[in-house]
Order: structure tokens, then sequence, then C-alpha cells
């Protein structure tokens, strides 16, 4: 197997940065249908390091109830994955304040299948997409079918591992992921709590282990879980960084639309 | 005496190696629910390969569940049909329903899995009491996802399942029908990985579910053969019916006969309101190839993937998807499927319940209606699957095919 040599804005990233870095999870199309760039440009504003974009589905068993209704929101206004390329399509390249940061779709496979796999591909790299994560991709259906156009759209391609995933199997999730890891902070959907127990500790202290032993080669970022300043630097103790989501949908949900600038500006400097 | 197949799966028509029907089947799961599947899918068949597994499966089934299960000859109903009509009296099972044949062998392999808590989602109910009672039978807790709008049409089945000590968790998201109850049920799974065993109630799921309740319900076919061997001195029907809503009584009824293709095997799905109304749940008519619950199969989707909410008079019809092996068994030709509105299905329970005394569930009377349509010659013989009883679904019957607000 040959490690994907994808270079793109991902790796710039985690090969400048010294200080955690700090990734922000939203979904595309909510709080309203058009709000994607207007989120881009805040949180890039108020130097957040990555962001990932979510692309609702219907049916999305890995998310607690906040993502869920997001989710639910989002297509209810009618966000489809066309219309998200469409929102995208100028965001890299626009005169005024064009996004630089990594930007990663993370989503749920049918929709992506649906909407061809390779055209998917071809438009995430002409948007200037850099990442996708798909948690209920197999990793074997990646390397079988998928892994080629990645490799050929320049797209990495980032797994999950989580508190019960063997050591032998992180390694290879690894060796098939690209970019960054995804690690799940805890047992449950996205939304819950990150409690700092002994088996916590453990758990990314085993992570922190494997990376600096050179056991696993990506960088590694904590999700699930992370809401606030304390789990954020808790979370970064361990691992390159961290991606807070639900907690930045929450109080997106609760802002008016004019206040969202100013909503995403207070909440990215609590964390920070 | 029942056994229990563990070599018969179907060459063509049986799982792949790596779970897969042709292009169906799979395991298309989030990394949290890996290592609990996998597990499951590495010792499964030895498990219930073992000798102590069987002998108490099928001592149970026995002596619990009450099989084996008549096939009885319906004179009345093939005298107007001009056919010779059985049906296997899945409703005389313990229960009053197919559904039991699973969770027992389910919660035999989760004890041996030293498992101390299940969860399962239904839709009708009946996979929830099947669930709860094998529950109460091992001492295991119990906890039940299903429909808020469930909850409602099928309340009978509801304070069954508390009386028998199990915990019915609303599943309000979506539809708020079969599909959000088995969303709600993987996200438990996926919060509570280490005590917890979830049993499917369907041959749905990512792999080895499919197989494995195919495996456990095929009881049924094996019983027809047998039974059919003695009443007419030959162990194939010319026809099976069956309703689909994942698959599981249908499969269970096919199994034995998927290499025999003298058999036709005939799957009906609810049409609901009609096929093209907006409010139906036929899958192959209206279906296309996706990913949901973990495997892929033919799914009601919107071009853009998302899932569409199906509507169905019968709860346990009320579903987007259908097994894999039932998508590949549409695919390759094997099976017909044909869709049967709530209107027919209605009609078809009440009529079954004038001409035999038996009154059907919603879901089996389905399976009944295409008899309507079927047009079998006078000599030819038609096994029709009674999956369940009616007794859940009284008070839909006596208010008649309402409206429901969607
Ligand atoms: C009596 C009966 N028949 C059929 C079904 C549909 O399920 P399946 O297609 O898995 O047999 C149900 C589901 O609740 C049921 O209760």
């Amino acid at each position: 197997m040959t490690a994907n040599t994808t270079q793109n804005r991902i790796n710039t990233l985690f090969s400048e940065r010294t200080t955690p870095v700090l990734s922000v999870y939203f979904t595309a199309g909510f709080p309203n249908l058009h709000d994607t760039s207007t989120i881009l440009s805040a949180l890039q504003a108020n130097d957040v390091d990555m962001i990932e974009i979510g692309m609702p589905f219907s049916d999305p068993v890995a998310d607690g109830e906040i993502i869920q209704e997001s989710s639910s929101q989002a297509l209810k206004n009618g966000m489809t994955t066309e219309l998200l390329f469409a929102q995208l399509r100028d965001v890299r390249t626009r005169a005024e304040n064009p996004i630089t940061m990594p930007l990663v779709l993370m989503g749920y496979v049918n929709p992506v299948i649906q909407y061809g796999v390779e055209r998917f591909c071809a438009d995430c790299a002409e948007v200037g997409i850099d990442g996708v994560i798909l948690p209920d991709l197999p990793p074997e259906v990646f390397e079988e079918e998928w892994k080629p156009l990645f490799e050929r759209y320049k797209l990495h391609h980032i797994l999950l591992i989580t508190p019960q995933t063997p050591e032998e199997r992180i390694r290879r999730i690894d060796e098939i992921s690209s970019g960054f890891l995804y690690a799940v902070s805890s047992s449950g959907t996205t939304g819950g709590a990150l409690a700092m127990d002994d088996a916590r500790t453990a758990y990314f202290q085993r992570l922190k282990r494997l990376k600096e032993s050179s056991k696993i080669q990506n960088p590694v970022i904590i999700g699930f879980g992370i809401r606030d300043k304390a789990s954020f630097d808790a979370a970064s103790e361990y691992a390159a960084g961290a991606i807070i989501g639900s907690a930045f949908i929450k109080e997106l949900g609760e802002a008016s639309n004019e206040a969202l600038p100013e909503t995403i500006r207070r909440f990215v400097a609590k964390v920070r | 005496m029942t056994t229990l197949s563990i070599t018969t799966a179907s060459q063509r028509f049986g799982v792949s190696e790596r779970g897969y029907y042709g292009t169906f089947g799979g395991a298309f799961i989030p990394e949290m629910l890996y290592p609990n599947v996998e597990h499951l899918r590495s010792v499964y068949l030895d498990i219930i390969s073992e000798a102590s597994f069987q002998e108490e499966f099928v001592a149970l089934l026995r002596d619990y569940v009450g099989r084996p299960t008549p096939l009885y000859f319906a004179k009345r109903l093939s005298d107007f049909y001009k056919t010779r009509i059985y049906l296997k009296r899945e409703d005389l099972n313990h229960t009053g329903a197919h559904k039991i044949n699973n969770t027992l062998g389910q919660i035999l392999l989760a004890k041996r899995l030293g498992k101390k808590r299940i969860i399962a989602e239904t839709g009708a109910g009946q996979h929830g009491v099947a669930t709860a009672t094998v529950c109460a039978l091992m001492g295991l807790e119990c906890v039940v996802y299903m429909g808020a709008v469930d909850i409602e049409r099928q309340k009978p089945n509801v304070e069954r399942m508390k009386l028998l000590g199990a915990q019915v968790v609303a599943a309000k998201s979506g539809s708020q029908t079969l599909k959000d109850a088995t969303n709600e049920a993987m996200r438990d799974w996926i919060t509570n990985p280490e005590n917890t065993h979830y049993i499917i109630g369907s041959v749905v799921g990512p792999h080895p579910y499919p197989d494995m309740v195919s495996r456990f319900q095929s009881v049924i076919s094996e019983e027809i053969m047998r039974q059919l061997e003695e009443k007419e001195g030959r162990p194939n029907p010319d026809y099976v019916l069956a309703c689909v809503g994942g698959g599981s009584n249908a499969v269970g009824a096919f199994y034995h006969f998927l290499d025999d293709e003298r058999v036709r095997l005939i799957a009906l799905e609810a049409a609901g309101k009609g096929v093209n109304t907006g409010f139906s749940a036929a899958t192959t008519a209206l279906g296309k190839s996706g990913v949901l619950h973990g495997s892929k199969t033919l799914l009601m989707q919107t071009p853009d993937g998302q899932v569409v909410e199906p509507f169905s008079i019968s709860a346990g019809l009320d579903y987007p998807g259908i097994g894999p092996i039932h998508a590949h068994l549409f695919a390759s030709g094997r099976a017909e499927f044909h869709a049967v509105t709530d209107d027919e299905a209605m009609q078809a329970g009440k009529f079954l319940a004038r001409t035999e005394g038996i009154i059907p569930a919603l879901e089996t009377a389905h399976a009944l209606a295409y008899l309507e349509k079927l047009a079998a010659k006078p000599d030819e013989i038609v096994v029709v699957n009674l999956s369940g009883r009616g007794d859940k679904d009284l008070q839909t019957y006596i208010n008649g095919a309402q409206e429901r607000p969607h």
C-alpha cells in the first residue's frame, strides 16, 4: 500500500503551527440557507485554523440532537450538495477576504454516492477543498474504490478512531488516512461533554505516545464534546488540536441574522 | 424436529465472505460501531454452529415459542381463489409473529457474548415485544426505541413491552416511525459500546446482521418443506408469498427455495396510498441504490441522497429501504416484487377474518391481498407466510384507512 502523497493547506498548517490547532465545524445551510460564506469569513477573521463544513444528511446516526436539528433545518432550508459547491465556488478566489485556511467537508456517504464520487472529488478540487471526512465510508471501500480519485484531486481522506479502537487498527487507519487523524474523544454521538476521567486521560495519553514514537504518522485532532476553552485546552495537551462542533452550532442557532459575525467573534474569543 | 441451518446458505443468493449480496450489503458504519459489529462478524457463525447453541435454540423454539408452526390448508380461501393455498402460521408463535425466531437466536448469542443490556428498534411493536419477551426470559435489561407515531398507532404493543419490563423510548425525529427508531437505537449503541447488544429486527443493518437474521428466520421455509412433503408429497410449492418491510419474514419463507427456480418467490411491499402518490413505502418501485443503516441497498431517496420519509398504514412496512438480500433478489430477478395499497391490504385482512377465522396483522394482509392478482392454477400450491396476528391492529381495522397527518 502506498501512502497518499497529497500535499495541501492541511499539511502546511500542521507543519508550520506550534500552538494547538482550533478547528470549527458548522452545518452548511444553517441557520439560514446562504450563511455559508458569512460564517467562513467570520471564522477566518477571528483566526480559526481550519474549518469543517458539514454536509447535512437526513439520517445522521453519529450525531447528537444539536447537529441532528441543524441538519434537518438545513435540509428544510433547501441545502443540497450541488448548492453547497455553488456557494463555495468563489470563496478562495474572491477579491475581498478570500478564504485561505484549510477547508474540510464532513458528511455521510450516501449523498456523496448519489452526487457521483468522481464528480464530488472534482468539485472539491475546483472550489478548494483540502480534505473529506465520511465516517460511514468503510476504510476497505475507500481503499479499493475511492482512493485513486482522492489522489487525483489532491484530497485528504480523514478517518476516525475511537477509545475502543485497538492499537493495531489505529495504525492501519493511520496508513489509510492522510492530512490528520480524527480522534473521537469518548463513546457517544456528537454534542456530549468531555469528562476528563482516568479512562479519557489514558486514551489520550496512548494516542500521544503513538504519535511521539512515530507509530502513527498523521497529526491527531480530537473532536466530540469539545465545547469551550477548558475542554479545548485539555484535549490540546495530548494532540495537535481539537474540533468544536455542536457548541458552535448551538450559538449560531441562538443568534439573530445580523449578529452572526459578532456571535462568531465572541465564541472564538472565549475558546482562544 | 426443528433444526437450525448453518450450511445451507445459497451459493447464488447467500452472503459473500465480505458481507455482500451482489452489489448490495456491506458494513457502512462509523468507526464507533466497528468493534461491536466486527466482533459479531467474527464469531456469529462459530457460535450458532455450536452444538450447545443449537440445542438450546431448538428446545426453546419448540417449548417456548411453540414451533413448528402449522402449515394450514386454507380450504375456503382456496375455493374462493380456485387454487391450493396454505398459510404458514407464524401468527401462532408466542408473541404473535415471526419476529421471535430472530430475537431468541440473538439473545442466546448476546448471552454468549457476555452482554448485559439489549436494545432494539421497533415499528409495529412486534419486534419490540419479541425482544422484551426474550429479555425477560433471560433476565437482561431491555430498551426499545419506537417512533412516536408508531407508539400512537400500536398502543397495545407498547403496553405489552412495558408489562414485560422493557423501557420504551419514543423516537421524535423525522417521520417518527421505524427509520427514526433505528437511528436512535444506533446512537444508543454508539454511546454504550461495551455492555450492550443491538437486536436488529429485520434483515437490514450492517453485515453480519442480514445474514444472521436470515439464518434464524430460515426455520420458516425449512418447516414448510417438511410439512409440504408430508401433505402434498413434494417439498416445494409453486409460489411463496410474503410481505416485505425490511424483509425478515420473507427471507425466512424464501430461504430454502432460493436455489429452486421452480418456486416463484413473490414479495409484497406497501404502496401506501399508491406508489406514485408521494405516500408510499414501495421501495423497489421508488428506490435507488444507496446507503442507510449500515448497508448498501435499495432506498427511497431524493436525487440529492436524502432519505425520503415513507408511508404505510402498516407500521411494520413503513420503512424506506429493504434488506440487501432483497435488493439482490429484485435486481437479479429471482424474486418478484409488487406493491399493495393500504386499502387493498385492509380488505384482504378483513376477508381472511371472515373466510378463515384468522385476523392477520396489517403487514401480512399485504401478502394476502396479492392472491387477488396471482391467478394460480387449480392444482398449483401457494404458500402465504402469515407473518403475524392482527390483534395489535384492531383499532386501525375498525377505523378504516383514515388519513394520517404526515
Ligand atoms: C407481523 C409482521 N409481519 C411483517 C413485518 C415486517 O417485517 P419483515 O419484513 O422484517 O418481516 C412486521 C414488522 O413489524 C410484522 O410485525
